[in-house]
Formats: structure tokens, sequence, C-alpha cells
């Protein structure tokens, strides 16, 4: 949209003009701004459907959603939240840097919110999930989805496509993880909720991910600088939003016993 | 009149070959080009729905029948269309039976989801919110283009599990059902994503739309300087924005629930049904509302421009516009009046009729702008006088539905499909079909003809009443939806009901053959034939690349046709009415 001078060598952001559309570049800049709370907007809505799931079968199950609250640790959860809080700062401070055009310290806070996405993703993975799972294997046979009945028996019981079979694979579930489903037949509902909620908010992180890994490139390639810096307070406003989702999801599904 | 030779050219005009055209095109962030291909693919997806529609029409023109020989006692099945002849001999319905509930089922996905949610505002919205705001294009041109890509992309998905067998479900996935019914094969798990791609479409459209009208209004134009086809399409938008999401992550639970197995919804899993019907119509009801309000908006300004009189009430119906948005989000639970406590029945029940106060306001106002108005009974009016007629018929029967006592009787019904169809086709297809031929000239630089125009909406509305009045009948006396045969008392009902489907199609071939005629050798149309006042009658027909040949700044209101003379007025296009002569003097 925006025409540039091929022979110009300033920077991308210092040619940078606004879309033909626009009277000025801060009113494209206000506009994207505006248009990103909107999309943040349907974010919080697509968790509130969870959180609203969270809710109605809280109240209706409340014995086995405090059951399986205590099958989680709190402390990796704690962990996570510590990790997601120091990459919301070194976003902000990274815009920052970008406004005030001091681009290898923006990098650096890049850098860092970036190994904090990914250190955030190596525990849910490697200490929360893995250890729920390892009793576990893989079912792909639709035939074996059918499974209310080992269910409620406790022999062998399903979290979905993962069923548990006692003594499969060796290791039974971790001590983290206090084996659910022979407390409460309602268990399934909890994890579900957890799976779903933790999940999605991990598809965010990733998503996330992606968008600052795009902005470190362009920050290298001067595409971004004090006058235009759009992208990255925008990639800084959805990371901040993953964060804030997290702050709901850590309380309700560790804390609250 | 366009005589600016010497500027951009039209949007329509071809930048090269066939091939660069197309590449044009396919990739292009002009407004008005995707609005266009919005339209063309909504009205195929109109076409595929509403062929959908004529099988179930077909398949109840005669009611299913198993026959038993007395004195062999072999059966025999008779009146079933989607039946094959050895399972007719073996006396076997159930496959006919499942292939007419793929039938609704499609017609009523492919009708909400890819032709009536995203009708006007991706196509009327798309082409004429950015040029009567006086805008070069929306805020966000290639998230635009993205958005048709995904719409496009939903409904590939959606004709994919068509194609590999259809869904059997309803439109509304209810679970267990929709958990549970075609195992091994994943057809409604495809069709629920095809519908949470769609909602991805609708959310950025929306987006889009109300930064624009936030940012992009041109110099002068205040709020209440706004047509009111905008308010509207901005009411529209903010539910598309903040209702969305809520199907977006009930229709993915579902997935989930499908393919990993968890539990939500389904009881076999511990979850709980009745939470995914709250979730449903937490977006479907507000949705229904995205479906209507740009019709109201498309109707507001067909109205005024061809009765050439000011809008009675701009600001009552401004802001039933919000009003009618903002009720639209506490009424989802009279879709389950009898999944839910009394009480709740009772609050959802009272709160549903709050929505009858804004709605009520539009149409007292519409009527109050036809009075002394000078009318030209031409097709868009037409169909703006059919909107009236049927959305008022759809809009009282809805009354009886949200009583609880009534609805007793009534839910579940042909009642409620007659209803729905007289707000939702009577309502919307009507003000499309209205927009469509008010802004036929402005696309495509073509006047139409306006013979034919009539005569079709004439066999439309005719084929409509007969089609679906009928069905009240049919409700009340107790025949339920969704069902392949009935008792034979109501067959004259589905027969003259299948008869006014076939005087729909026929309405519709007439449109066809008259808008392609109009492209082929129509009159070139003038820059403002009907004498409008708001500013996409001051670009040319069609319009310029970049919509205007300078900015326009906004000195008089949308509708002041008692003191403005009309932009590119020419005595030749249409006669300026005696209680404008005033203004044409003072010019």
């Amino acid at each position: 949209m925006s025409t540039l001078d091929t022979r110009d060598s300033r920077p991308y952001w210092q040619r940078y003009m606004p879309g033909h559309h626009w009277r000025s570049a801060a009113e494209e800049f206000d506009s994207c701004k505006f248009g990103f709370w909107l999309f943040l907007s349907t974010e919080v809505l697509l968790f509130g459907g969870i959180f609203c799931a969270y809710f109605i079968f809280r109240s209706l199950y409340p014995g086995a959603f405090m059951e399986g609250s205590r099958a989680l640790d709190w402390r990796w959860g704690a962990l996570n939240t510590v990790v997601l809080l120091v990459s919301s700062y070194t976003m902000a401070a990274s815009i920052y840097c970008v406004q005030k055009g001091l681009f290898s310290r923006a990098k650096l806070n890049l850098w860092i919110t970036l190994i904090c996405g990914l250190l955030f993703l190596l525990i849910k993975f490697t200490f929360e999930y893995t250890p729920k799972w390892s009793g576990y294997f893989f079912v792909l046979d639709p035939a074996l989805s059918h499974h209310t009945e080992t269910m409620v028996q406790g022999k062998t019981a399903f979290m979905g496509l993962f069923q548990y079979v006692e003594g499969y694979g060796g290791k039974r579930p971790g001590s983290l993880f206090d084996f659910p489903f022979a407390k409460d037949a309602n268990m399934p509902l909890w994890w579900s909720v957890y799976y779903s909620g933790t999940a999605i908010h991990a598809l965010h992180v990733i998503i996330g991910m992606v968008l600052i890994a795009r902005v470190l490139k362009r920050v290298g390639q001067g595409y971004y600088g004090p006058t235009h810096y759009t992208m990255v307070e925008v990639s800084g406003l959805y990371w901040h939003l993953v964060d804030l989702i997290w702050i709901f999801l850590f309380p309700l599904l560790y804390l609250i016993h | 009149m366009a005589h600016d030779a010497h500027h951009h050219g039209s949007y329509l005009t071809p930048k090269g070959g066939f091939w660069t055209t197309v590449a044009d095109w396919a990739t292009t962030v002009d407004h008005k080009k995707i609005g266009m291909m919005y339209l063309v693919a909504i009205l195929f997806m109109f076409f595929i729905g509403g062929m959908a529609a004529m099988a179930v029409r077909l398949e109840l023109f005669e009611p299913v029948r198993t026959h038993v020989d007395p004195t062999t006692g072999a059966a025999h099945v008779t009146g079933q269309l989607f039946g094959s002849k050895a399972d007719a001999d073996a006396g076997n319905i159930k496959p006919g039976n499942n292939l007419y509930n793929r039938l609704f089922t499609l017609h009523g996905a492919i009708m909400v989801f890819m032709v009536i949610v995203p009708s006007i505002p991706a196509s009327l919205g798309n082409f004429f919110l950015p040029l009567m705001l006086g805008a070069k294009d929306v805020a966000f041109p290639r998230l635009n283009l993205l958005s048709w890509y995904i719409y496009v992309i939903g409904s590939i998905f959606a004709v994919t599990s068509i194609i590999l067998g259809g869904v059997d479900t309803g439109w509304t996935f209810y679970t267990p059902y929709s958990t549970t019914t075609d195992p091994g094969f994943n057809r409604v798990a495809i069709m629920t994503l095809a519908a949470f791609i769609l909602g991805f479409s609708s959310i950025l459209t929306g987006l889009n739309f109300v930064v624009t009208v936030h940012k992009l209004r041109a110099p002068g134009m205040g709020w209440f300087d706004m047509p009111l086809f905008i308010w509207a399409v901005y009411a529209a938008a903010i539910i598309q924005v903040l209702a969305t999401p809520v199907i977006g992550i009930t229709l993915l639970l579902l997935t989930f629930e499908r393919i990993f197995r968890v539990g939500i919804f389904d009881p076999a899993l511990g979850g709980d049904p009745v939470l995914f019907q709250h979730f449903f119509w937490f977006y479907s009801h507000p949705v229904v509302y995205v479906m209507i309000l740009p019709g109201m908006g498309v109707i507001s300004d067909v109205l005024a421009v061809q009765s050439h009189k000011k809008i009675f009430g701009y600001r009552a119906i401004a802001f039933a516009s919000l009003g009618i948005a903002g009720v639209s989000f506490i009424v989802w639970g009279h879709h389950m009046f009898a999944s839910m406590s009394e009480l709740a029945s009772m609050v959802f029940s009272a709160l549903t009729f709050l929505v009858a106060i804004p709605t009520a306001v539009k149409v007292f106002n519409w009527i109050a702008t036809l009075y002394k108005g000078s009318i030209v009974l031409n097709a868009p009016m037409v169909y703006t006088l059919i909107f009236l007629f049927l959305f008022s018929i759809g809009g009282l029967t809805g009354l009886p539905l949200g009583t609880l006592s009534t609805d007793l009787h009534l839910h579940d019904t042909y009642f409620v499909v007659a209803h729905f169809h007289y707000v939702m086709m009577g309502g919307t297809i009507m003000a499309l079909m209205a927009g469509i031929h008010h802004w036929w000239p402005k696309m495509t630089g073509r006047m139409y003809d306006e013979k034919g125009a009539i005569a079709g909406a004439l066999l439309v509305f005719i084929g409509f009443n007969l089609t679906f009045f009928t069905q009240f009948f049919l409700g009340s006396r107790g025949m339920p939806r969704r069902y392949a045969s009935y008792v034979d008392e109501f067959q004259i009902w589905h027969q003259i009901s299948t008869i006014g489907s076939f005087v729909i199609l026929l309405g519709f071939l007439v449109h066809l053959f008259v808008f392609l005629a109009s492209l082929a050798t129509g009159k070139k149309a003038p820059a403002n034939p009907w004498g409008g006042l708001t500013l996409e009658w001051v670009a040319d027909s069609p319009p310029d690349e970049h919509n205007f040949h300078h900015e326009p700044i906004v000195t008089h209101g949308p509708y002041d046709f008692e003191t403005v003379v009309p932009p590119h007025w020419d005595p030749k296009d249409y006669p300026i009415p005696a209680e404008n002569k005033v203004a044409v003097s003072h010019h």
C-alpha cells in the first residue's frame, strides 16, 4: 500500500508512508490500535466460554473440581506465572526501546520474551502434561472411544483419546499427579476444562511467539523505529492478553480448592 | 453525470488481459471489488442452499406411506423422493429419511452461515460503507481481502462435508447427537469447523467496519450525519465482533469433544447438553440481528430516497439499531423455554418482548416516511414495500412464540419455520434484493429493465406467501418441523407450499435474466439515477478506482430532500418531486 522509493537508503521506518486512504500516519496508528483492541475483546469472549463452562461445572460438581484442583501442583503454575510476568515486562520494555530507537536493547528484550514463552511451554509440556499422560497411551481406534463403563469401573480409565491402562508402559502416574478417576465420576469434566483451557491458551502462546519472532526479525531489518512501530505495539498487546488470560487461569485451576 | 474521463477510470476497467485481470481481482484490496466478489460468492451459495430447499419441498409434496400387502405381507413405500426403488420395495424408509435430514441441514447451514449472515454487510456493506462515509477504502483493506478468502475457505470446508455425505444434525448442531452421529466419519467436525472459520470472516468484517465508521468519516460528517444504512451496519458489526467468538469457542469445544472425546457437552462423558444450547444461542440469537439490522438499514435508505422525503425520526431509527443490538444479547434463552426453569423462562419471555419496541419504532417511522412522499414504484421500492409487509408478519408472529403459554403449543412446529422464514427471507433477502436493485446502477454502471425486475419481485412475493403463509396453518394445526412425512390432512397445505416454492424459483430466475441482460445490453447508468443525497451518488457510476475525484466535504444531512439539490441531478433521469421545486429554483 505504501509507496516506497527504492533508491532511498534510509531505514524502512523513516521511509514509511501510511496507506493511501489515511489522512495521516497518526490516524492510521490510532485506528490499528483501536482495531486491535476490538480483536482482543473477541479473544476475551473466546476464553469467556471456557471460564463460563468452568463456573457452571464447578457449581454443579464442586467435589470433582476441588479434587481435580488438588491433583495439580501449584508450584509449576506459579513458576509459569512468574515466567509470563517477566516476559510481559520485557515485551513492554521492547516497545519502549523501539520508540526510543534503542534497537539492540529492543532485540535483547524481545529475545528474553521469546525465551520466556518457550520456557512456559517447556514447563507446561514436560512437568504438567507429560506426567499426567505417562500412564496413558494414545488410542487411535475410535471403537475404543466408547468407554463409559471402563471409566466407572476405574480399572482402565479415560481422558479423551488418552486411555489409562494400569501397568501399560510401566510408569505409574507421577508424584505430581493423583490418578483422579477412581475418586469421582465427574472428574473427567474437570480434566476436560483443564485441558481445553490450558491447551487453547498454549496455542495462543505459540501464536504470540510467532508474532514476536516476526517483530524481532524485522527490528533487525530496520522496519520499526520511533515514528513507525504499530506491529511492535499490537504484538505486545497480544502478548499481554496471553499473559492476562493465564493470570485468570492460574488461580482458578491451581489455587481454589 | 460521469464526465471526468481524464481520471483513473472506473474500478471495473480491466487491468490488462484475462489472466492479468483475474490476478488483479484475486489480490485486490479495493473494497468495491471485494464487495462484488462477496456478492457473487453469496449469490452462488444462495443458489445451492435454494436447491436444497427445493428438494426438501419436493419430498414434502407427498407424505411417505408404507403399504402392506394383506395377502403376501410384503411392505412397499410410496411418496419418498429420496429413497431408492429397492428400498421402497423392501419397505425400508430409513435411508430416504436420512437423506431428507441432510438436505434440510444443508439448506439451513448454508443459508444461515454462508448467505444471510454475510449477505448485506459483506457485499453491499463492503461496497457502500466507505462510499457513503466519503472514504477511499475500509480501515484495513488487506484484512478485508483476507476475510473474503476465509469465507471461501469456510465454504469449501462446508461443501467438502456435503460431498463426503453431508450432516444430519440440523444447522444448530445440538449435542449429544452432533457428537455421536456418523461415527467413523468426521463430517460433523468438518461442518462445525466450517462454521468456526466463517465466524472468523464475520469477526474481521465487523471489526473493519467498526473502525472505519469511527475513523474514516468524511470531513463534516458527524455521527448523526451518517446515512441510516451505516448506523445499521455499525450496530450489526458490533454484534459480529462481540457474539461470534462465543460460537467460536462452542464449536471448537464441540470439535474437541468429537475428536478427542473430552466431555463438555455430551452427557455420556459427564457434560451438559443444555450448556451447549446456551452457548450456541448466546451467539446465534444476537446473530439473528446481524442478519436483519443491515437489511433494516437498506430499507431506511431506499425508502427515503425512492420517496424523495426526509426520513421520519432519523435519531429514533439510529438509536433503535443500537437498541436492538443491545437487547439481542439478553434474549437467547427463548430458544430453550422447554429446558429451563419456569422462572428463567418467564424472565426470558419478558426480555424477548423488549425486542418488539425498537423494531416497531423502525416500522412506524418507515410508514410515517412514506406518508406524503413522492413515491416512485420501481423495483427497489416494490421490494421495500414487500419487506414492510412480510417483515411485519414475521415480527408479529414472533409474539405468540415469545409467549410461554402459546409457545408450548407452537414450538418446534411449522409455525416456527414460517415465522423465521418471514423474518429471515421476507426480511433480509427482500432487503438484499431492494438494495441490489437500488445500487445496481452504481455498482455496475448499467440500468436494469424496470418492468422485468418488478415482475420478478411480484413473483417472489406471491410465491413467498404461498410457500410460507400456509406453514402457519400447518404449524398451528400441529405439524412438527423437520419431518419427512405427515398425516394426510396436511397434504393440501404442503402441496400449496411446494407450488409456491416453485413460483419463488421462477421469480429469482426472472431476476437472474434481468441482471444478465442489464450487464450485456443495459443502458449506461447516470451517476445519480434516483436523486439520492448520500455520498455514494457523488461518485461516478461505476465509481472511480479511488471512489471520489476529490475528498467530499459533507454540508448537509443524508435525507435533506426539501432543501438540497441532489448531486449530478439531471431532469432526464428522474422527475424532481413537486415539493422539491423550491430547492431547485434556489440552485
